[in-house]
């Protein structure tokens, strides 16, 4: 413990220093230096019809970037299914699962009546963002995590079978590599169309409404289809192991 | 910087200390679901809208959920051992 202390205390006084020099030079609050987000709040507007800036840089100024964060979330969903796949003895029985269930996890009434009240305007809520997300602040990641909670909350209000009906897997397998190909179909397109990977190559249409900023919405769909499945797979891969008996136990 | 902005970031200096300083991992569990919301009230009041519609999902349903049902794991295979 006396070590443990004489270790610590410069330690923390070299790091609380350098910590309290390193603060002092910083700009002052609010004060902005880059080039890059002062041009693009100016330009994206009349470039690509998109009045959500944030939407135009991270989709298709920067969209190559975004393609590669997609892809990290894709791997780490499917390397975690693999793993948790592995873990676990196949077991089928739906009945015993069903028993095994309804013996430990009884939602109250409340929470039932709450969940099944909030599916409904979730995964409204959810479409919306993804569908807006060149128009307001959203897009294809923040609508699709919408659209998993809504899968959550079936859970949540007690039906473990219900959402174990309500995910295909197979189907939100196709999803999930659907929406991850679709990105880069889109950016292909742009390829075709006679211009470099991701040259947003669809007519832009009038700012600010549904149909416009050319590209952006459909990518905001892939990413948004992808997101989903991806969420939801990492849910029900956790889910599945708590009715699922481990080698150890059996 | 307003008064909605420094009350926050207060806030969430306050809600990260409390997660580490719950021992009990479910309670833990659940203080970090707060502390995602206030993240992402964090977010909404810093003008990033955007951030803060994911980090709402991500933060106080998507992560706690995932270390409630790690927990109920990990407390049904200790059951089995005994």
């Amino acid at each position: 413990m006396r070590t443990r202390k004489v270790l610590f205390l410069p330690a923390a006084a070299v790091f609380g220093f350098l910590f309290v020099w390193g603060l002092s030079g910083l700009p002052a609050f609010g004060d902005y230096r880059g080039p890059y987000g002062i041009v693009l709040a100016q330009v994206a507007v009349s470039e690509r019809h998109a009045t959500e800036v944030v939407g135009a840089t991270t989709f298709d100024y920067r969209g190559f970037d975004t393609m590669g964060e997609e892809y990290i979330l894709f791997a780490a969903v499917l390397g975690l299914v693999i793993l948790l796949r592995q873990l676990r003895e196949e077991r089928e029985d739906e009945e015993e699962q069903q028993s095994d269930y309804d013996q430990r996890l009884e939602a109250s009434d409340t929470l039932r009546v709450l969940g099944i009240g909030l599916v409904g305007p979730l995964i409204l809520l959810g479409i919306y963002v993804v569908a807006h997300g060149h128009v307001t602040p959203g897009g294809g990641f923040q609508g699709g995590v919408i659209l998993a909670a809504a899968l959550m909350v079936v859970y949540l209000a007690g039906r473990y079978l219900a959402m174990k009906r309500v995910r295909p897997v197979p189907l939100v397998e196709l999803a999930e590599s659907g929406g991850a190909a679709g990105f880069v179909l889109v950016g292909v397109g742009g390829m075709i169309a006679g211009s470099a990977f991701l040259y947003n190559f669809l007519p832009l249409g009038e700012p600010g409404t549904l149909l416009s900023a050319g590209m952006i919405p459909l990518l905001n769909i892939s990413v948004g289809l992808e997101v989903t499945a991806a969420f939801v797979l990492l849910i029900s891969e956790f889910l599945d192991q708590q009715f699922v008996k481990g080698r150890d136990e059996t | 910087m307003t008064v909605l902005q420094a009350a926050l970031l207060v806030l969430v200096a306050l809600g990260g200390s409390a997660v580490v300083l719950v021992r009990d991992p479910l309670r833990q569990a659940i203080v970090a679901g707060i502390f995602g919301l206030l993240l992402a009230l964090l977010f909404f009041a810093f003008q990033a809208p955007d951030v803060a519609l994911s980090q709402i999902v991500v933060g106080s349903v998507a992560l706690p959920l995932m270390i409630v049902l790690t927990l109920a794991k990990l407390a049904r295979l200790r059951g089995s051992d005994e």
